[in-house]
């Protein structure tokens, strides 16, 4: 017989709260207050021992995030909720990083395990960062990439063992003033991942991290700075959960990528966050010549998530992709979408963003097509289609497009669409619950993306899904 | 043994407008019923009805599967208890291969008759049933990693009807039209598919509005449908009369055709 809808929406909570919602007790090395403040900069910044420029790079920066106002647009009024004072902005569960999971306090090892993460880096992975509240707990390359000189490490180390190498590329994608959110994590950011990858290595199975919140009330701010060299190829996985608690987290990460000529870059993101975690992230890429960056951007949690990953087509020829799932539930504000800017003669973009709506949630597509003057023969497509599930919920589409060239050639399609009775009644009449057959609709509807996903990710993003429509039988 | 029986059924739209004025019906596994009737006389909307359509409301009388009343139940309760229609226009679902989809419903029946439990048909040995019956009904084996519907042929859609009944095996089969937009060697292909199931596990009821299907399926009742009612019964040689003086006879009769 059919659940109850009830009985569906408390399973759903118990399902995210078994698999991901769970928390474990706080036994860590470091704890700062709650609030912001240059103190806690100093704090911050003396815990990690870092060279005095990143110091002053932190205050300014602070003061830059304490200057600017909130953005009015994107989360609007949810967005003005945020209570900054009552964020805890640095937790360092450990003293130490482990290369090895059997290293780690047991609550914390015990939460990857349930996460899967160990048995993901045996079967598919080339590396794994784990970052568990503030700091990478752990951190594994394959030795076989080591030796091609391949770095992945947390950012952290990264500043400390490469300072050269960091220094010449950090912050110089995404200013500290950039924007708000990107003023605050450059004020407070600890790890995330450094990556870089030499001249023709091709990097076969993906690098993984994962983001990991277990604390209330916590702010996490990865910096994640990703250099692939020429000819070179890497594609990097980021994944995320956090507990189930009444009040709000913050999570602004800041992500910076160069890839330079000839060199493809894959940025694969599962954003699964618990519905109480504000989401603001700000993600740029720099293409040179013919080299490819591709962003593929998956948005299924988070309470608010504002975020626009773009790529800056700067070489002749250079092409970029975003392709991004946005999926709002109860409670829930997708404000996604993607950004393409051509300066390059020849160079190519497609943006392909599917977004859903269900249960009174509000899913968005934001984007920016732009093309500079000279930037002859560019070529772009930007396909946004959206599906409405229910009367309560709401889809918008914000597409902004600047061309100041002529010898140019764009595209833009909109769609939007329910799902039909008859599509329904179609697939229910073959045994399939209300559920079951409008997840299927749902899977078809995002498919031209799942498809780029390799399968471990295609089948995790199609399970996540599956999650969020059990909650849709009304 | 399976027995679908409609007592007394009366089927209207959402706005009221009554469509299915009383129909009492009993399909037995094994046998082969024909509804056939004219275009507007509810047909149709007597197969949507029985496979329980939100759009239809029951307004008074009885579906019965195996004792069972199931007037009340889903569409997915009905299809897990047996029944399954073939769609006259059966629906696309861009980004679902026929594989993927065949494999959950296929699942998805096979749970609720498994009292609720998990109980997956094994990969290897859904592969094996699945690329025999596409041979039988003679799909091209391209069609199993297309999306479902989407961009198919008029032909391609109704022989993946039957190689979905074909897998499901429900214990009553509802066609609905299955003839229309099929050539004959098609037809015969589709016919014989259906006529193989039928047994001591199924039993079917086809509705249509021509007697051509009928040569390749061999009814064992015939039950003439106007206006939402049955007006006359009959063996095969009632569908070889239809053929030739049509359904005029009993139109006339009609107060609303």
């Amino acid at each position: 017989m059919a659940q109850t809808e009830t009985e569906i929406v408390q399973g759903i909570g118990s399902d995210y709260e078994v698999k991901y919602g769970f928390n474990v007790p706080e036994d860590y090395f470091f704890k700062s207050g709650r609030g912001l403040s240059h103190e806690l900069v100093d704090a911050i910044s003396s815990h990690k021992d870092e060279p005095d420029w990143m110091r002053k790079f932190r205050h300014r920066s602070l003061e830059y995030f304490l200057a600017r106002p909130l953005p009015t647009w994107g989360g609007g009024q949810t967005l003005q909720e945020i209570d900054f004072d009552n964020i805890y902005y640095y937790i360092r569960p450990t003293e130490t990083q482990a290369e090895s999971w059997e290293d780690l306090p047991a609550d914390i090892r015990d939460t990857w395990d349930k996460l899967g993460i160990p048995e993901a880096e045996k079967k598919y992975l080339a590396g794994v960062g784990a970052q568990y509240e503030s700091e990478v707990v752990y951190h594994k390359l394959q030795e076989s990439l080591t030796a091609q000189g391949v770095l992945f490490l947390d950012t952290d180390t990264a500043l400390r063992e490469h300072e050269d190498v960091f220094k010449q590329y950090f912050g110089t994608i995404i200013p500290q003033n950039d924007n708000k959110f990107a003023a605050l994590n450059s004020a407070v950011w600890s790890g995330g991942s450094f990556i870089y990858v030499p001249p023709g290595v091709h990097i076969e199975l993906p690098l993984q991290a994962y983001f990991r919140i277990n604390a209330e009330n916590m702010g996490q701010f990865e910096r994640t700075l990703i250099i692939v060299d020429e000819d070179a190829y890497v594609h990097y996985v980021e994944g995320c959960t956090a507990p189930i608690y009444s009040s709000d987290s913050l999570h602004s990460a800041v992500v910076e990528i160069v890839v330079k000529k000839g060199g493809r870059c894959r940025y694969t993101t599962i954003q699964n966050w618990s519905n109480n975690v504000y989401n603001l992230v700000t993600k740029r890429a720099v293409a040179e010549a013919g080299a490819t960056m591709e962003w593929v951007d998956g948005n299924l949690g988070s309470k608010l998530t504002m975020k626009y990953p773009a790529i800056w087509l700067m070489g002749e020829a250079a092409h970029g992709e975003v392709l991004s799932i946005a999926f709002a539930g109860k409670g829930q504000h997708q404000d996604a979408g993607g950004k393409c800017v051509h300066v390059g003669k020849n160079t190519t973009s497609v943006i392909t963003s599917k977004s859903i709506s269900k249960n009174g949630g509000r899913a968005g597509y934001r984007g920016l097509l732009e093309v500079a003057k000279g930037a002859t023969r560019s070529k772009s497509k930007v396909v946004c289609d959206a599906l409405i599930l229910d009367e309560e919920s709401r889809s918008d589409t914000y597409p902004y497009i600047r061309i100041d060239e002529n010898d140019v050639d764009i595209g833009h399609e909109a769609t939007v669409s329910k799902i039909g009775e008859e599509q329904l009644f179609y697939l229910q009449s073959r045994g399939l619950s209300e559920a079951e057959a409008s997840a299927m609709i749902v899977s078809g509807f995002v498919e031209p993306i799942t498809k780029e996903l390799p399968l471990e990710y295609a089948v995790e993003m199609n399970r996540l899904i599956q999650l969020q429509m059990e909650g849709s039988v009304g | 043994m399976a027995t679908l029986e409609l007592k007394n059924l009366h089927v209207a739209l959402e706005d009221g407008t009554p469509i299915v004025n009383g129909v009492d019906l009993t399909v037995s596994s094994g046998e082969v019923h024909a509804i056939m009737g004219p275009n507007g006389s509810g047909k149709s909307t007597l197969a949507y009805a029985i496979a329980g359509h939100p759009a239809y409301q029951v307004t008074g009388g009885q579906i019965v599967l195996d004792g069972v009343d199931i007037t009340e139940a889903g569409a997915d309760e009905r299809a897990q208890g047996g029944l399954f229609l073939a769609f006259q226009y059966p629906h696309a679902i861009p980004g679902v291969t026929v594989t993927n989809f065949l494999r959950q419903a296929l699942n998805a029946v096979r749970k609720a008759r498994n009292g609720g439990v998990d109980d997956p048909m094994p990969v290897p040995e859904f592969r094996k049933l699945f690329l025999a019956k596409m041979d039988d009904l003679k799909v091209s084996r391209e069609l199993a990693s297309r999306y479902l519907n989407d961009g198919f042929s008029g032909g391609e859609k109704k022989r993946v009807e039957i190689l979905q009944m074909a897998m499901l095996r429900p214990r009553i089969a509802v066609l609905d039209e299955t003839d229309s937009g099929l050539d004959i060697d098609a037809l015969k292909v589709v016919a014989e598919g259906v006529q193989q199931l039928v047994g001591p596990e199924m039993g079917a009821l086809v509705i249509t509005h021509y007697n051509r299907i009928l040569k390749y399926i061999k009814p064992d009742f015939v039950h003439v449908f106007v206006d939402g009612k049955i007006v006359e019964q009959g063996g095969a040689e009632l569908a070889e009369k239809l053929e030739v003086s049509g359904y005029e006879e009993w139109e006339k009769e009609g107060v609303t055709a």
